[in-house]
């Protein structure tokens, strides 16, 4: 059992918490994910590890309530467990000092986003990061992303915090004003990795990403969670979660995590009718 | 004289089980069983002891059955093997004891029912003991690390804790068993039989610790620091893909991830249980070995219309054990022998909605020794399908291996492991199971794992005895 420790609600649907798992805190590193399964009926489902804290033994998992998994997830308090969590799973993120480094996170992805950020501003980068969200209350970890960042830019789509518009638009001012960036991160929902990933490809920037698609154990023995990258079929369990955004085949990843879209309805569906009120979320 | 046939062992009806998880054979009642067990012979030579890979005292137990002196045969079986119920269940015997037995050369006459009377007894002592925990060396010889609780983990786990060792076992996934939990269908193996194996192994006082994945949660170097030897047997799993067109389409499955959806997931109890799966309409499995043949009959359960399974040789070269084979005919699953899937067809929404199909002809023997299949020019088909599961083997997962290069491994990417004892190229670091042979049968994996608890207790006794 792993217990929660601190459980704070971030955005509407969006929880942080930070979870007593002193194996996986002593061995993770930025990039990774875990793989969590809350109780005895539950999913397995992978989060990424938001941070760590290896002396304290705990780990910090951001996440949505997109389905019933995590929406038992966020009625948890503080002080109950989580049954099972497995990792750090995948493959750490190649963290050293390019110069300048473009960070390109958009909704939960920011939780993605930050320990990479954070580990490589620790090795002495140049770190503009832009965050975007379609209202200014869906934009997270701005106070943590500017403490790790030389610069950060805001992005909303109604124009509710900092610059109107979407992540690329921010990107493409970046370079236009003369900044020369040596590599991009984007992390976020899959479209916007897609056009965030066109847009640097465009800029000349290289691009990396990190995909979360259906995944089972997590360690490379369903299958499940295969991808096409540059025409080779990868796991993203083991060979990413990172890839080059520039040759994802974004078109099959976003089809590949439809797959479930009526069977994740009739969970959440009957979930709401045996809880009742789920308007706290 | 013996009567000629094997007892007839009851089974579900093909007609209702196609629609349930149940256990498809009902076991023999001790009257059958002790039937049965009078058959045998008893014969000098014992070949089925030589045909076991653990070397049950077949003929031995078997006798014990015939006098209805059950927790003699328990006790018995108990001093060959840690899982008497799941070997009852999943052993190919008719290539093992029972091929070999002595009743089944005279002309007319079937072997003695030798795995069904092994699954009664097991199931006999299941039911019968006593809560009373096992009396156990008090010293402790040393400390051992298992990682991977399938049959080879359990197999060293439960003899080296019999031998006076603190075993712990690291398994990866959330539940302990390995391919007996995320593998093999309930309605071979239940799973509630599988907990109970491995809760004698518990009362043995092996420690099982899940969630642990090593090479990332723990590393070799860790493990090796803590405990006097270590034994790899972390399966072969990760799946084949054929590589054929439309792989990545929705309806497109390994069979490890179809498998591993509704026996560790539970997705049949869906929505009781959180994970699901599609209830296919029609289904096309390709492969011909136990796990095809798990998938397709899995498929029918789930209450698809039709299953056809796509084997690129024919009958005779089926891997499939012959009773799994039977059954699943039984069930209404169609074969389409000499057949191989060349395309997965896009229904131009990312889903699948067909297998495209190319008629095969056997060639010259190929390396395996088996007639290669070689394709027929302008043969192609369609089979129309919702879901495509394939069953075409795995390779050995990378994820401990990458993290510990000192192991050796041969050009498959296996774990070089000696033959009788398992051990590696790391001292103290012994290997077996799948991640050795590279998929094969639970009871191989069974009997790496017994010669290597033998070796591993002289090596750490040595190695205490010098230090």
């Amino acid at each position: 059992m792993f217990a929660i420790v601190s459980k704070r609600r971030i955005a509407p649907k969006e929880y942080d918490i930070w979870v007593e798992a002193p194996r996986i805190a002593s061995h993770a590193a930025p990039g990774q994910f875990v793989v969590v399964k809350p109780d005895e009926h539950g999913e397995r489902i992978p989060l990424t590890i938001a941070d760590f804290d290896r002396e304290k033994g705990q780990i910090r998992l951001i996440f949505q309530v997109v389905g019933k998994t995590t929406a038992t997830m966020a009625a948890l308090k503080e002080g109950q467990a989580l049954q099972d969590i497995s990792g750090p799973l995948g493959t750490p993120s190649e963290v050293e000092n390019f110069g300048t480094v473009l960070m390109v996170g958009g909704g939960v992805g920011i939780a993605a986003l930050f320990p990479i950020l954070k580990d490589l501003k620790k090795k002495g980068n140049r770190v503009i990061t832009i965050l975007g969200g379609r209202t200014a209350d869906l934009v997270i970890m701005k106070d943590e992303c500017a403490q790790w960042s030389d610069e950060l830019i805001i992005t909303t789509d109604d124009g509710s915090e900092g610059m109107k518009g979407v992540v690329t638009d921010a990107m493409r001012a970046v370079v236009q004003r003369g900044e020369k960036v040596d590599r991009c991160w984007a992390i976020g929902p899959s479209i916007m990795m897609k056009f965030a990933s066109q847009a640097a490809v465009e800029l000349g920037i290289p691009v990396w990403v990190s995909l979360n698609p259906i995944m089972i154990d997590g360690t490379g023995m369903c299958g499940c969670c295969r991808v096409t990258v540059d025409n080779q079929i990868r796991f993203a369990c083991v060979d990413g979660p990172e890839f080059d955004g520039a040759k994802v085949n974004w078109g099959e990843f976003m089809n590949r995590l439809r797959q479930y879209r009526d069977e994740e309805k009739i969970s959440y569906d009957k979930y709401a009718e045996e809880v009742g009120d789920l308007s706290w979320l | 004289m013996a009567p000629k046939q094997k007892t007839p062992i009851a089974e579900q009806d093909p007609k209702e089980r196609c629609h349930n998880f149940k256990e498809v054979c009902l076991g023999y009642t001790l009257e059958e069983g002790i039937a049965e067990a009078k058959r045998c012979l008893q014969c000098k030579t014992a070949p089925c002891v030589k045909g076991c890979p653990v070397s049950i005292d077949i003929p031995g137990f078997i006798k014990a059955v015939a006098e209805g002196d059950m927790p003699k045969a328990a006790e018995i079986m108990g001093q060959y093997t840690n899982l008497p119920a799941v070997c009852g269940r999943v052993c190919p015997q008719e290539s093992q004891c029972e091929g070999v037995c002595t009743l089944g050369k005279v002309p007319g006459f079937e072997p003695v029912a030798i795995g069904k009377l092994e699954r009664l007894v097991a199931d006999w002592k299941y039911e019968h003991t006593s809560d009373a925990k096992p009396q156990l060396p008090g010293e402790k010889k040393g400390r051992v690390a298992v990682i991977g609780s399938g049959p080879a983990g359990l197999t060293v786990a439960g003899d080296l804790a019999k031998k006076g060792y603190e075993v712990v076992i690291y398994e990866a996934l959330h539940a302990a068993g390995g391919v007996l939990m995320y593998g093999i269908p309930e309605f071979r193996l239940p799973k509630s039989i599988v907990q109970k194996e491995i809760q004698a192994m518990k009362d043995l006082g092996v420690q099982v610790e899940t969630n642990v994945v090593v090479g990332k949660t723990l590393t070799m170097q860790e493990i090796l620091a803590q405990f006097d030897a270590a034994y790899i047997a972390v399966g072969a799993g990760t799946p084949h893909f054929q590589g054929v067109p439309g792989t990545t389409l929705n309806g497109v499955y390994s069979a490890s991830e179809y498998l591993t959806r509704i026996n560790l997931m539970h997705a049949y109890e869906f929505p009781g249980y959180d994970t699901p799966t599609k209830r296919s309409k029609r289904v096309v499995v390709v492969g011909g070995g136990n796990v095809a043949m798990d998938a397709a009959r899995s498929a029918k359960r789930l209450g698809a219309e039709e299953v056809q399974v796509v084997y690129r040789r024919s009958l005779k070269e089926l891997p499939a054990r012959i009773e799994e084979y039977h059954h699943a005919v039984e069930e209404g699953i169609v074969f389409n022998w000499l057949t191989n899937p060349v395309e997965y067809m896009n229904d131009g929404n990312g889903q699948l909605c067909g297998v495209k199909c190319i008629r095969m002809e056997l060639g010259e023997p190929d390396a395996s020794g088996r007639r290669r299949p070689v394709a027929v020019e302008g043969s192609e088909f369609v089979i129309e399908a919702d879901t495509a599961i394939e069953a075409i083997g795995q390779g050995s997962n990378k994820v401990l291996l990458s993290t510990f290069p000192e192991l050796n491994l041969n050009k498959w990417g296996y774990i070089v492991a000696d033959e009788k004892t398992g051990a590696t190229s790391v001292p103290g670091v012994y290997a077996g199971g799948d991640i050795v042979t590279g998929a094969a049968t639970v009871i191989l994996a069974m009997g790496a794992g017994k010669d290597a608890a033998v070796a591993m207790d002289e090596y750490i006794t040595k190695k205490r005895a010098s230090a």
